[in-house]
């Protein structure tokens, strides 16, 4: 197996006032090609700051990022912006230009990648089609389900065709369904197109689900690292009668 | 048509022509100039794309210092640099120069504050993009912005023709100083009330305008 992604010693931290907050501490890492790698820990445990090391959104204060066989941490500004492009990034709340219509927002890396217009508009279609919203082409964020926002941010985060998709919280702030929805999506990107999936999440059952490795951190460093047999993500049901009788049942056990 | 405003016709098209002249020139000023300050100010901010302490500290005083002068004595302040950019300190063009340098100030500050508005989060799939800086400008902060910034000129715009209102002081002319001159001075109070009425339909135009176009183009 060939590394896509390795971490080696790498810290980060952050002046708060007047005390030095050590985010991430040290941590070395290795993610290889194909994979899915989960990073669970609770709130502040440094997941979300070892993820953004992993394409330099944060800078670290020490250690080496590499990915797909470049150092980014040595680079110069310019080739580390066309480095960015072979690595895609999805967030907890989705973040498109809600001023731009979807197929905009798909087309956005396309243009900083200086596709001509004809490859865009192919390209954008591709994408859109691969997450199933190519009729929601001339929508606005505004007008689409939190799910589907998140279908057209993975649309354009595998717009440049990146060998890496880096995920912050996708499903957080999704609903059970629409997680399974999500977590299905991403399946498919890394089974049919074979790009390497980092997923950081607080949420057990979706890194149970999908990875095939786990990273545990704790308070900036990694507590372990274990291989795991994903196991299908469980649908609580959304029927309003079953809602009623979870809520009775607690109920009807305190009254007893 | 009451009698009054026949008998000054020339005049009232003549003084709502300097109003428009020195205006308009503010405005161009505000969108040349004022906008890339403003776009400055906001990413030399402290955690910012382009943090620049030094930079960010000479802008936001020279707005501050501008927005702090009370306007009758900066345009008397600014005189001497008046006459050296447009060759005299009297007229309508000459009064044109003080008014820019307020809108500057005043736009700059307005686009700043549209921009801090765009969530953080949008710069940083942007970077993650692996776009640069211009790039973030024009195609994630200024798309995102843009009803703010256009509501930002709205206001200022209304600001600058209230501004406009004193530069009588230097002979700029215009619709206040028209009222003030025929209509206050001269005692023709119907004058002043018919050009005090002129002066609230053109606040209520451009301020309808602006805000129906940022609704427009607002989708989020």
């Amino acid at each position: 197996m060939c590394t896509v992604i390795s971490l080696h010693n790498v810290s980060k931290s952050y002046q708060q006032h007047q005390s030095i907050l050590q985010a991430v501490h040290s941590v070395s890492l290795n993610i290889d090609k194909g994979e899915i790698h989960g990073v669970i820990g609770a709130s502040g445990a440094g997941k979300s700051t070892l993820l953004r090391l992993m394409n330099v959104l944060e800078t670290p204060d020490q250690g080496i990022v590499v990915v797909n066989n470049q150092t980014l941490t040595t680079l110069s500004n310019r080739k580390l912006r066309e480095a960015r492009r072979s690595i895609g990034m999805i967030f907890q709340h989705f973040n498109l230009v809600a001023n731009k219509t979807v197929f905009a927002n798909v087309a956005v890396p396309l243009e900083l990648a200086g596709y001509s217009k004809k490859a865009k508009g192919d390209r954008v279609k591709e994408c859109l089609e691969f997450v199933g919203l190519r009729d929601k082409a001339h929508q606005y964020p505004a007008q689409l389900s939190g799910g589907q926002k998140q279908r057209v941010a993975i649309a354009r985060a595998l717009a440049n065709r990146p060998a890496v998709l880096l995920c912050d919280e996708p499903t957080s702030a999704l609903d059970p369904q629409t997680t399974a929805g999500i977590l299905d999506v991403l399946q498919t990107v890394n089974k049919e197109l074979g790009v390497t999936i980092v997923i950081v999440s607080h949420e057990m059952d979706v890194v149970k689900s999908i990875c095939d490795k786990v990273t545990v951190m704790e308070s900036g460093e990694i507590l372990e690292t274990v291989s795991i047999e994903s196991q299908a993500y469980i649908i609580p049901k959304n029927d309003p009668k079953w809602f009623l009788q979870q809520l009775t049942e607690k109920e009807r056990n305190s009254n007893a | 048509m009451p009698e009054i405003i026949l008998k000054y016709q020339a005049e009232i098209w003549q003084s709502i022509g300097e109003t428009f002249v020195m205006v308009g020139i503010s405005i161009f000023a505000a969108l040349l100039v004022g906008l890339p300050i403003g776009t400055l100010l906001y990413l030399c901010r402290k955690g910012q794309m382009l943090e620049n302490r030094a930079l960010y500290s000479s802008l936001n005083i020279f707005v501050n210092i501008v927005r702090s002068f009370p306007f009758l004595l900066l345009v008397v302040f600014l005189i001497p640099f008046t006459r050296f950019i447009v060759g005299t300190a009297i007229g309508t063009m000459a009064a044109t120069v003080p008014l820019s340098i307020m809108a500057i100030a005043y736009y700059s500050r307005l686009v700043e504050q549209a921009l801090l508005e765009v969530p953080r989060g949008i710069i940083e799939s942007a970077v993650s993009m692996g776009a640069s800086v211009p790039e973030i400008i024009f195609k994630f902060l200024f798309v995102e912005a843009r009803s703010s910034l256009l509501l930002g000129l709205t206001t200022s715009t209304i600001s600058f023709i209230s501004y406009s209102t004193v530069m009588g002081i230097v002979g700029g002319g215009g619709v206040g100083d028209f009222a003030i001159r025929y209509g206050y001075q001269r005692f023709e109070t119907e004058l002043m009330i018919y050009m005090i009425i002129i002066m609230i339909f053109f606040v209520q135009m451009i301020q309808y305008t602006g805000t129906t176009i940022a609704k427009k183009l607002d989708k989020r």
